[in-house]
């Protein structure tokens, strides 16, 4: 029998970048699954565009970089780009949003910067802060759950809603906003924001027909929520992510929302109420797990989920926005230098 | 006549103030969200640029070397007070839409730049033309990267162009597209800095093809190929 040396890591699974892109792909579609059970046909369209369109960029900027374009769109990597960045844009929104968009996530923020493996910044949620600094209108026309709204829509609805701007029968997307009680609908976190800045208690805006219950549950958001908890767990259980950035950003945004609401109690949102809303599941199994522009220390990934769940729940809280997640992406981004710099592990036989 | 023609080259293009030397950056980036208010400023710069070059040549040979800045800081105060009254007395809306950025011409680092590496150190006739075009280098950038901005920002081309140039010129204006709703990022800072950096890239890339195209040609050399073994 034949020993073979080799150094560590010895018990380790062989998988190259696009099998692990593309499990992150198989990951998500509980998720996408649900968003399209709650909202519609638009988010597949958009998914479908924008994967269209990054798979275009990357493939013409390969080219113009004179690198292997083959290998480079093999890699899956802009495919996963786009289909975070469609699951993120409000499902209904007009072609050339997500164009725009995603053309922006792969040409500036990735390619500009060197491709794969080079960009400061998370592509998706970068290209995602352009189109709301830039488009804000557009990207909080956000639907009421299928079953709550006053008119519902079809595939070729959708389709002709997100190229034209009107359905087959003739709405525009703010009639499509109606909810069953005649009034437009917002999303969960824009009508608690709402309703705190105009002087209701936090448990009064739950009173609004969004929410289910009394503890900040909110019908088919928190269900979307929870899908992506579970493709997150199931991303977790084939080692594809490490579990230190994913709960040290929810534990970031418990201990801040829970602050928070000892401080000024039904003054901010419950502590389930910022979990299963908006994108903090999604977020931080899919976007903050970015193994590119997030920290490379086990410290530092603590460090950094930790202060993504903190800024989450303070620009939700305090800032212009309602929901921070892309945010929280993009500051702490900048600050991943700095955080791998002070967490240098130890190498074993050194003194720290 | 030599001497003006390489002023020429090295303001418009070589030492270009806006894209090679980075100077004036902050009114650069933070006023182009249009052609027209670009080119404002652009000209603003330009005249306080000419003026200041053409008074630090004059009295180079009279400043004492150790408080040579502060006096060329005066003097170039001193145009900028005069063209921000001018701008005030007969482009109003266009001086009120440039703001604060009129009277902060006078820490626009170009200005004390030229006038330290330049016009302290040369006659008024050439100070006085390198004044000009590196005002005029710089303006172009700024109307350039206005230009760009606010094309994608709203799809039109010098609006507002009759603020600067009086009520004939509102015609000026071209729409080459209308967006249904304005590309912000572009009209807002980030917008600024993004095009700025295509700019330069834009530069540099016609820059090494410009070197590639008037390289002299290599000629080529033919190595005698050594058959056989060297005697020793």
């Amino acid at each position: 029998m034949q020993f073979s040396l080799s150094s560590s890591p010895h018990n380790r699974v062989r998988r190259d970048t696009g099998q692990v892109m593309r499990m992150v792909c198989y990951a998500c579609i509980p998720g996408v699954l649900a968003q399209t059970w709650f909202f519609g046909w638009g988010t597949i369209i958009q998914i479908t565009l924008a994967m269209l369109t990054a798979v275009v960029t990357e493939a013409t900027i390969l080219e113009l970089r004179k690198k292997n374009v083959s290998r480079g769109i093999r890699d899956y990597s802009a495919v996963l780009t786009a289909l975070l960045l469609g699951i993120c844009l409000p499902p209904l929104a007009p072609w050339w949003l997500v164009v725009i968009g995603t053309f922006f996530s792969i040409a500036i923020v990735k390619q500009l910067y060197g491709g794969l493996g080079f960009n400061m910044f998370n592509p998706a949620m970068t290209g995602y802060v352009v189109l709301l600094i830039s488009f804000p209108i557009s990207m909080s026309a956000w639907l009421p759950v299928q079953t709550m709204a006053q008119t519902s829509f079809g595939l070729f609805d959708a389709l002709s809603l997100i190229f034209t701007g009107f359905t087959q029968t003739g709405y525009n997307l703010a009639q499509l906003q109606l909810g069953i009680d005649g009034i437009t609908q917002a999303t969960p976190l824009d009508a608690v924001r709402t309703g705190l800045l105009s002087g209701m208690t936090y448990s009064e805006t739950l009173s609004a027909t969004i929410f289910s219950s009394d503890w900040g549950w909110s019908y088919g958001w928190s269900n979307v929520a929870l899908a992506y908890l579970f493709g997150g767990l199931v991303l977790l259980q084939q080692r594809i992510i490490n579990w230190q950035m994913p709960f040290s950003m929810l534990l970031g945004v418990i201990l801040t929302a829970g602050f928070l609401s000892m401080l000024a109690p039904d003054q901010t949102g419950s502590i389930i109420y910022h979990l299963f809303s908006g994108a903090v599941m999604f977020g931080a199994f899919f976007i903050v797990t970015d193994p590119v522009s997030g920290s490379t220390t086990d410290k530092g990934r603590i460090i950094f989920g930790l202060l993504i769940g903190f800024w989450t729940v303070i620009i939700r809280t305090y800032g212009g926005y309602p929901d921070a997640v892309a945010f929280a992406v993009v500051i702490m981004n900048i600050a991943v230098p700095l955080i791998d710099y002070y967490t240098q592990p130890r190498v074993y036989g050194h003194k720290s | 006549m030599n001497e003006f023609k390489e002023l020429t080259w090295q303001g418009l293009w070589n030492n270009n103030p806006a894209l090679v030397q980075l100077l004036g950056l902050c009114p650069l980036l933070a006023v182009t969200t249009t052609a027209i208010n670009g080119l404002g400023l652009g000209l603003a710069t330009l005249l306080v640029l000419v003026g200041s070059n053409i008074t630090v040549s004059l009295v180079r040979n009279f400043v004492p070397n150790e408080i040579r800045i502060p006096i060329f800081v005066m003097v170039i105060a001193a145009f900028v007070t005069i063209v921000q009254l001018v701008m005030n007395a007969y482009t109003y809306e266009l001086y009120l839409a440039l703001g604060i950025f009129i009277p902060l011409i006078v820490t626009n680092c170009a200005i004390i730049g030229r006038a330290e590496a330049y016009a302290s150190k040369n006659p008024v006739k050439e100070s006085a033309y390198d004044g000009f075009i590196m005002g005029a280098g710089f303006a172009l950038v700024l109307v350039f990267l206005g230009g760009m901005r606010e094309l994608i920002g709203s799809g039109s081309l010098f609006s507002g162009a009759d603020l600067l140039l009086g009520a004939w010129a509102v015609d000026l204006k071209i729409q080459l597209f209308t967006p249904e709703q304005p590309f912000l990022l572009a009209i807002l800072p980030p917008g600024a800095f993004i095009g700025m950096g295509l700019i330069i890239a834009l530069k540099n890339i016609m820059d090494t093809r410009m070197a590639r195209w008037f390289a002299p040609k290599k000629e080529k050399v033919v190595a005698r190929a050594r058959v056989t073994t060297e005697a020793s």
